[in-house]
């Protein structure tokens, strides 16, 4: 498959601050990727980087393998949905849409025509002529989609789009922005401090950190096989354990993420079922969550979450307990905290 | 609802007395004067204002219109002056709060400050060091010294106009523009000219006003010249025709009447989708 993006050790500093550090990657044609990390980890500079708004110090871009250094945004075949939408406001939801292709002397029948299905595509269609000041969160967001995708982009450029709405209308747009990609087959670049998000929509995610990628690969495998703590405790907050106790319960000498849900809480004395490692426990406290409950239990100095079904628990804070897991779910990782 | 709204209603018109009383009283000391002067361009009597006029007559019109030349030069530069002052302080004034509005650096707060500062300053200090700038250069007093001397001020009154539009304007609004294949020039043209143009329009309105009756910067940088103000001071000198004057302030009036309502309302239509867009 043909790369859409490729960054080839690419940094950018602003003053002393690495914003981007060394980053190389490589975007496939019609890919769905996230780029996920906390604030200030250098996501959102790599999605300017791609647009054009910010220029590499080091490194190289290729976008279909051509080299961008130097070009600005407006000579670029990538569209940008912004955080904010950051529609025009003296613009009507239609000129908003057709405003790409009035900049490339597209006639204004053809334009109209052209926005109107753009308009339609993301359900909007009877709102052309309403003011952008008129419409909801959500309704904003879907004009934005619609004035980035009627310019038919080789690479759409999303900067947490479903950061500002509320839960419900983000996991419909989720859905939504998913079956789109599918639909048109363009690429999509991802921005988002959201995992469950990450996971739920990209073909891969990229964890950034300290301006590096951590890991790239399938929400699956940077889930199941964290390569660092960093990457286990960002994505769904994984146990973390020390390379002494992971060695002394079923483990290597290495850092260690063991899953919550992997985790079985039974009284204390229990028996450990064949492959399982375990340990005696306090509880610490309790959170229940409707389908499932979180323990937390301390084993001396260590401290590990327990995910188990709401029905499965009869404990206390207090109780003595004994946590059991397969040694399979114990994934060893390069490096340290 | 229609008694709930008419409540409402009535309660707004209900204002207490002395609060209507001193509005009518502050309006009337601004503008009786304004009516003087429209009704001294009526009386039969020109040597002295006297109250209530003698007569009435028409005839300072067919005066000022046939009879005096020396009316139209000095209108004809106040206009020229103005003009130019007001266009070279669009110009600069927009490019200035561009730069400041957008540029985060070192003496940001100072430079902005240094601005405003002309408009601040009592005119004799501009004048003086205006005309003693001019002189170290070297410069021979015209109507381009006048012009100078009036885009000090101009400019200042376009930029605060433009800055504060420009500060409301949101930097991803440029980026998204130069996203969708807009160069520099055509994000300028149909995302930043349509978010600021109310606001120059104001802007350079009122910088035409000051600079069209502007004295005393004028009295400094000014050779043989004379704009309309001075014509019309050293007129009021004068015992002959008084109410020449008078007709001309009239036109003066009506003139400058139409654009400042034009701009009054262009401003507010900016002021209404702009608010409404937030």
């Amino acid at each position: 498959m043909p790369s859409a993006v490729r960054f080839e050790n690419v940094s950018r500093r602003f003053g002393d601050v690495r914003a981007v550090d060394d980053v190389s990657l490589d975007i496939a044609s019609g890919e769905f990727f996230a780029m996920l990390g906390p604030s200030g980890s250098g996501k959102t500079t790599c999605l300017r980087l791609i647009a054009g708004f910010e220029q590499p110090d080091d490194g190289h871009i290729y976008i279909f393998d051509e080299a961008v250094e130097g070009v600005p945004p407006y000579k670029r075949a990538v569209n940008t949905v912004f955080q904010d939408y950051a529609l025009f406001p003296h613009m009507t939801v239609g000129e908003n849409v057709a405003y790409g292709l009035m900049i490339k002397g597209v006639g204004k029948a053809e334009r109209e025509q052209k926005a109107l299905a753009a308009l339609e595509m993301v359900k909007l269609g009877g709102y052309g002529a309403r003011r952008t000041s008129q419409l909801s969160g959500g309704q904003r967001q879907r004009v934005a989609l619609a004035r980035a995708l009627v310019n038919d982009p080789k690479v759409l450029l999303l900067d947490e789009p479903l950061g500002a709405l509320d839960l419900k209308l983000r996991e419909q747009m989720q859905e939504e922005l998913k079956s789109l990609q599918k639909a048109l087959g363009i690429t999509f670049v991802f921005v988002t401090h959201d995992q469950g998000e990450a996971l739920s929509m990209a073909d891969r995610v990229a964890i950034f950190n300290e301006g590096k990628i951590v890991q790239v690969g399938a929400p699956e495998e940077v889930y199941e096989r964290p390569n660092s703590p960093f990457v286990a405790d960002f994505v769904n907050s994984s146990n973390v354990l020390t390379p002494q106790f992971a060695s002394g319960h079923g483990g290597t000498s290495k850092w260690t993420s063991l899953r919550p849900e992997k985790i079985m809480a039974f009284a204390a004395g229990a028996p450990v079922p064949d492959g399982h490692a375990h340990a005696d426990a306090e509880i610490e406290t309790i959170s229940y969550q409707g389908a499932v409950t979180r323990l937390g239990a301390a084993i001396g100095d260590m401290h590990l979450i327990a995910q188990v079904p709401a029905a499965a628990t009869r404990f206390a804070v207090g109780d003595a307990v004994r946590l059991t897991w397969p040694k399979t779910a114990m994934v060893a990782m390069e490096g340290g905290p | 609802m229609s008694s709930d709204a008419k409540a409402v209603g009535s309660k707004k018109a209900g204002s207490p007395l002395g609060l209507r009383i001193a509005a009518i009283t502050g309006l009337l000391f601004l503008h009786l004067p304004l009516a003087l002067i429209i009704l001294y361009a009526f009386t039969t009597e020109e040597r002295s204002f006297q109250f209530p006029p003698p007569g009435y007559t028409t005839k300072w019109f067919g005066v000022a219109w046939y009879e005096r030349p020396d009316i139209w030069p000095p209108l004809y530069l106040s206009l020229k002056v103005a003009a130019i002052a007001t266009l070279m302080a669009l110009v600069l004034g927009t490019l200035a709060a561009a730069a400041l509005s957008r540029a985060k650096f070192f003496g940001r707060e100072t430079i902005s400050l240094l601005f405003i500062l002309p408009i601040a300053l009592p005119g004799i200090i501009t004048g003086i060091s205006l005309r003693s700038a001019f002189d170290i250069m070297g410069l021979d007093f015209s109507v381009w010294t006048i012009i100078l001397g009036h885009a000090t001020f101009c400019i200042v009154v376009v930029y605060n106009n433009a800055i504060a539009r420009f500060r409301r304007l949101s930097g991803n609004l440029i980026e998204a523009s130069m996203d969708l294949g807009a160069d520099g020039f055509q994000t300028f043209r149909y995302v930043i000219l349509p978010q600021i143009g109310s606001a120059l329009l104001a802007g350079g309105m009122l910088a035409f006003a000051l600079s069209f009756d502007e004295v005393i910067v004028t009295t400094f940088t000014a050779g043989q010249q004379s704009t309309l103000p001075i014509w019309m001071l050293s007129e009021l000198i004068r015992p002959r025709q008084r109410p020449v004057t008078n007709v001309v302030a009239v036109f003066v009036i009506f003139v400058t009447l139409i654009p400042i309502l034009a701009a009054y309302y262009l401003t507010r239509e900016g002021e209404h989708t702009g608010g409404a867009s937030k």
